[in-house]
């Protein structure tokens, strides 16, 4: 008989996508709310959008078991952070804390793709774009998921932004108003549910600004 | 004075207790390692689901008034482009400059982590660190993690006592030190400019020129390398940025228009 190794496979991937728009004094997050597990839809409300901070927001795709491991830990650590510097930890803090933690998994990743949206500490909107194992960047739009690669040309092509790497600096800022950007992700979802199997069902979008948050949903097709 | 031998130690992020709930801010959880008799399997197969392969192309050289470093800015998962705006030159400290190719979050990781140990030497030691020794820092960490599948090549510039340094490093333990180096899929293209255009004696202008050049001919040919082509220039009194240029728009400073013979008959016909 020949020798069989144990298949030990941890990852599965339950698909979503996931857009965050930054704005002037505003940031808008989204994301589908179907989980999916090869071509069978597990349930059609699973929110994928999770408050860490009362100004940062994260929507994770990917394995969704990794997921709520990941915002758990967060959450314990903005716990112990509340308590040793009464306050709430700023959005570019969280961003950073997320980098360490996704990075500490290195060698056994956390199979989540997340985006980072917020206010920073002048409250202008940020959006923060990871990969799995931690490299980050600031971006003034991001997109992550299984539709990522539908939606994210089309953003680029309604907002394209100058890069910030580019000297002399322009601002890098989203010029949309907070109206216009809910619409254009709704735009953007409608779309990418049309041709992504893992996208559909249910929009969810989470807007952030200097009042406080606000939940809208939006129906996407079911099939 | 202290001699700083963090380099030398194994598990390097690991800074107090391995539980990293119970002691908040400076305590950090050590790398979690899958429970599989097969790591390297693992690692393979893992590594292949999340991480982005980078092409890249970035270099770095000395004359006369210090050190030119020069890179492009985008980020691949294989075909599909997942950035176009990464900051491929890491701002270690205002003296030193680090560069990144191959994966994306081992060198932003590490390179961070070299700043805070360079920060701890300038406050044990009252001066900053040289050039060599944060370079021999990162190399040591790197090598110590040798055969984990860490996949970082990187250039370390940087002005110290000594004057200019410059230092290659990378993930397979190897530590260069040089005048001239280009690191990245686009780096052939880029040497190929650069061999031909250094000379010492250079002023700060013509070799930011040589280094933007460099790195736009490489995007030009290599698929893997574009976006924005980025320039530091370090001198004694630290690095300044000197441009950022995109690379869509450079291509019509080298290669600008001519127009053809048909648009010029247009245009006497409109003038007409």
């Amino acid at each position: 008989m020949t020798k069989q190794a144990a298949n030990w496979s941890p990852y599965d991937n339950n698909g979503g996508s996931c857009v965050a728009i930054a704005g002037i004094d505003y940031c808008v997050i989204a994301a589908d709310t179907r989980m999916s597990t090869g071509y069978s839809i597990l349930t059609r409300e699973y929110s994928k959008i999770c408050k860490l901070a009362d100004k940062s927001l994260m929507a994770s795709s990917g394995f969704q078991a990794d997921v709520k491991a990941l915002q758990k830990f967060l959450a314990a650590r903005h716990l112990i952070y509340q308590h040793q510097h009464n306050k709430q930890m700023s959005c570019p803090a969280m961003a950073q804390l997320l980098s360490n933690t996704l990075y500490y998994k290195r060698f056994f990743p956390y199979y989540s793709f997340n985006v980072l949206g917020g206010l920073d500490t002048e409250g202008k909107g940020c959006v923060y774009t990871y990969d799995a194992v931690g490299s980050y960047e600031r971006v003034g739009y991001g997109c992550q998921g299984s539709g990522s690669t539908l939606i994210m040309p089309f953003l680029d092509n309604q907002l394209k932004s100058p890069s910030p790497l580019l000297l002399p600096a322009q601002d890098a800022v989203t010029p949309l108003s907070e109206a216009e950007a809910v619409d254009l992700v709704k735009t953007c979802f409608a779309s990418a549910t049309e041709r992504d199997i893992y996208t559909g069902d249910k929009l969810e979008i989470v807007v952030l600004n200097a009042d406080g948050i606000r939940r809208e949903y939006m129906e996407l097709r079911k099939d | 004075m202290k001699l700083d031998l963090s380099g030398l130690e194994s598990t390097v992020p690991h800074f107090g207790t391995s539980d990293g709930l119970s002691h908040g801010f400076p305590t950090a959880p050590s790398f979690d390692l899958p429970i599989t008799g097969d790591f390297d399997g693992f690692q393979k197969e893992a590594i292949q689901m999340v991480k982005p392969a980078k092409g890249t192309t970035t270099l770095a050289f000395i004359f006369k008034e210090g050190v030119m470093v020069a890179a492009d800015s985008r980020a691949s998962m294989g075909g599909y482009i997942s950035s176009q705006s990464v900051k491929k030159i890491i701002e270690i400290n205002p003296h030193m400059l680090g560069t990144m190719a191959g994966g994306a979050a081992d060198c932003q990781f590490w390179h961070r982590n070299l700043g805070i140990k360079c920060r701890l030497h300038e406050l044990a030691n009252k001066r900053r660190i040289s050039v060599t020794g944060a370079s021999k820092l990162l190399a040591n960490i790197l090598y110590s993690y040798r055969g984990m599948g860490l996949s970082v090549g990187t250039m370390i510039a940087g002005w110290d006592e000594t004057g200019p340094g410059l230092y290659y490093v990378d993930s397979e333990g190897g530590r260069l030190k040089g005048t001239r180096f280009s690191v990245g899929s686009g780096s052939p293209y880029a040497y190929g400019v650069l061999d031909s255009g250094y000379r010492f004696d250079m002023s700060v202008e013509e070799a930011a020129e040589l280094a933007r050049r460099a790195i736009y001919h490489a995007t030009f040919r290599d698929g893997a390398s574009g976006g924005v082509a980025s320039v530091y220039h370090v001198g004694p009194t630290g690095w300044t940025k000197m441009s950022g240029d995109d690379v869509g728009e450079l291509h019509y400073k080298y290669y600008p228009v001519t127009p053809s013979t048909v648009e010029q008959e247009m245009g006497e016909v409109s003038g007409a």
